[in-house]
């Protein structure tokens, strides 16, 4: 068995629309060891739930995986099957969607909706099933009485729960999270990111967390990569990208987060829009909202993902080339 | 003091709930959610205070009231000294001039078939009916320009969804900017925003504050922004001002037991957290069963008996720092 639970290479996911082909990822590799957590971050469009529903293989239907490779558990999941990808889908890999509000049926009680995937995937009575439903309410510290209650009776955190005692159903070896608190109220969402942490250190599970909050990151992610238009642009232990950031983007990005122990200061922006991914620019996508951009080298030549220092801390920028101490 | 743009004293403002046939005509059984529950609060002219509460809290409601949006039910508001006239038409347009929304949704607040000159210039109705098209074109381009959306000639003409979600929160600055009020309430202006351009947002309302000397009233949920902005800041829970004191207090000098759990989550990024993590348990009662006593006696960490039998005053603990608490205490 090998250390990496989830290898993903030169990932590239392309949308066919009419005005043509979008590249939401574009070349995207990383990997994900087993027992820990990954953090994707990006802006608004930039690739993330593209990447995560690459990996489970939920594209909506013009989304297609133009090329890459998805490795998990040391099988090739890339040209998987249907029949292959439901044993692989709640068993393997689930996955807790954004908006707990809308996630659930809202005319089935939630005990039935978390019994389903169990029944499917575990040869087990659909009593034994709801044995284990009660267990998983105690696991997410929701009243088990509660369980036969209907999705509109729990409030948003009590929802997000229930999804995470959904994904939780069949033990899976990594649970995908995207955007998992972002509707959710500040004191909520330290409950749940705390439910979270627990459950991965008690089962042991990977995970990726999908977020445009660094302050989620930093809370829950043992790593983390940082996305810009499709591409991965800096990834590294999270400590050491959020400290020793490299990429003017990631720089840009720490910078727009207050920090309330430290002087009052306004928070930077960062000028401009992403590029539209119809046309991406030919060279570094971030140069045109770049502030240490070098003419005639960032906007025309592509950078590569490198080991900058050696320390597993990569980097695609052409202020980066080698390192220099 | 004449320098309070807004006086809120003991606001009130509750809302009945709709029931059905048998309880509301033979049992006269009454269902009223206190939204807002004896509250007050001053803004001074140029000045940006933060309402900071989860969903449910009231900070909306309080906003809307101010701004006569919804009928309050008790207590008073000052606006510039006076008590708002209602019946007086006269005095209601001038007072919609000067009070102005910002609202959260930039994807929702705007009209979909207006061009973006259309809805700047729209309010010009109240005041400028009889505006020529040049001239009104002059005041929007100079209350885009603003609002940083530049060159704005090249915005003036577009649709709303030609634009991206910073761009049309601009436009509603835009469109607020162009009465020149005094008074703003801005709810959640950024949270559908990326960080990539909350800043620039927040930046205008600072802007605004400094040049124009305008009021702000940022209903928020995050206590780092409220922090970053405002000169002060009043945490609500269920209809109730928690505390209420300069915006310094965010980072550390919090007294009241759920001000102190909010600011202890805040996350800083890439820094180790100081204050050690307090996670309240359980859920926030619902509006309709507010505990007895202090209303956040249930959830509170370091509550005692009494807590539950008593309501606390709400007290001056430092000069312009209010604590609603009967024990306000630091807990780390």
């Amino acid at each position: 068995m090998s250390e990496k639970l989830l290898e993903v290479k030169d990932l590239r996911t392309y949308f066919t629309t009419i005005k043509g082909e979008i590249k939401a990822v574009d070349g995207v590799s990383f990997y994900v060891n087993r027992g820990e957590s990954l953090g994707l971050v990006g802006e608004s469009g930039c690739g993330k739930t593209t990447t995560a529903l690459s990996i489970t293989k939920l594209l909506p239907e013009e989304g297609y995986i133009n090329s890459g490779q998805i490795i998990f558990d040391g099988k090739d999941i890339t040209h998987m099957d249907e029949r292959g990808l439901n044993h692989l889908r709640w068993k393997e890999v689930s996955m807790i969607f954004q908006g707990a509000m809308n996630a659930l049926n809202p005319v089935q009680r939630v005990c039935d909706q978390i019994v389903e995937p169990i029944l499917l995937h575990e040869k087990v009575t659909k009593k034994e099933a709801m044995e284990r439903v009660k267990e998983l309410f105690d696991l997410v510290e929701i009243d088990a009485n509660l369980m036969y209650s209907y999705p509109h009776e729990f409030s948003g955190g009590m929802r997000q729960r229930a999804i995470i005692a959904m994904a939780l159903a069949c033990n899976p070896k990594l649970i995908i999270g995207d955007e998992p608190t972002t509707a959710l109220d500040v004191m909520v969402q330290a409950q749940i990111l705390d439910l979270i942490n627990d459950l991965r250190r008690k089962f042991h599970m990977s995970m990726i967390m999908i977020t445009h909050d660094l302050s989620i990151i930093t809370e829950t992610c043992d790593r983390i990569a940082i996305m810009y238009a499709g591409k991965i642009v800096e990834m590294g232990s999270t400590e050491e990208v959020l400290l020793n950031y490299l990429h003017p983007y990631t720089e840009k990005l720490v910078n727009a987060f207050p920090n309330i122990y430290k002087e009052r200061k306004m928070v930077d922006s960062i000028p401009g829009v992403p590029p539209d991914l119809y046309d991406p620019p030919i060279g570094c996508r971030f140069a045109p909202r770049c502030h240490k951009r070098i003419d005639n080298i960032c906007d025309n030549q592509e950078p590569y993902l490198i080991d900058y220092k050696g320390n597993n801390h990569y980097v695609a920028c052409h202020l980066r080339r080698s390192y220099n101490g | 003091m004449g320098s309070n743009i807004v006086e809120i004293n003991d606001l009130e403002v509750s809302f009945k709930i709709k029931q059905g046939f048998i309880d509301e005509y033979i049992r006269r059984k009454k269902k009223i959610v206190r939204a807002v529950d004896k509250i007050s609060l001053n803004i001074k002219k140029g000045e940006i205070v933060s309402l900071v509460g989860e969903s449910g809290s009231g900070k909306t409601t309080t906003g809307r009231a101010i701004l006569q949006l919804t009928s309050l039910t008790g207590g008073e508001i000052l606006f510039d000294g006076q008590p708002i006239e209602l019946s007086n038409k006269q005095y209601m347009k001038r007072f919609r001039e000067r009070a102005q929304m910002i609202f959260q949704d930039p994807y929702q607040s705007l009209n979909p078939r207006f061009t973006v000159f259309d809805i700047v210039t729209e309010p010009l109705i109240l005041t400028r009916k009889k505006a020529s098209l040049v001239e009104k074109e002059m005041l929007a381009l100079e209350a885009l320009e603003f609002a940083g959306l530049k060159p704005a000639i090249e915005y003036l003409y577009r649709y709303p969804h030609e634009l991206s979600g910073g761009q049309r929160q601009r436009v509603s600055i835009a469109t607020c900017f162009i009465m020149e009020p005094d008074f703003i309430v801005a709810d959640e202006p950024v949270s559908m925003l990326d960080a990539s351009v909350r800043a620039d947002i927040l930046k205008l309302f600072v802007k605004m504050k400094n040049e124009k000397n305008t009021s702000f009233l940022f209903i928020t949920h995050d206590l780092s922004l409220a922090w970053l902005i405002s000169d002060r800041v009043a945490i609500m829970y269920l209809g109730k001002i928690m505390e209420c004191g300069p915006s310094d207090i965010i980072s550390g000098g919090c007294l009241h037991p759920y001000s102190q759990a909010l600011t202890s989550v805040i996350a800083c990024v890439g820094e180790e957290r100081r204050m050690k993590r307090i996670v309240l348990k359980k859920e926030t009662p619902s509006p309709l069963k507010i505990p007895s006593g202090c209303r956040f006696h249930t959830r509170c960490p370091v509550a005692k008996p009494e807590c539950s039998k008593l309501e606390p005053e709400y007290r001056e603990i430092s000069p312009g720092h209010f604590v609603y608490c009967h024990y306000p205490q630091k807990l780390q």
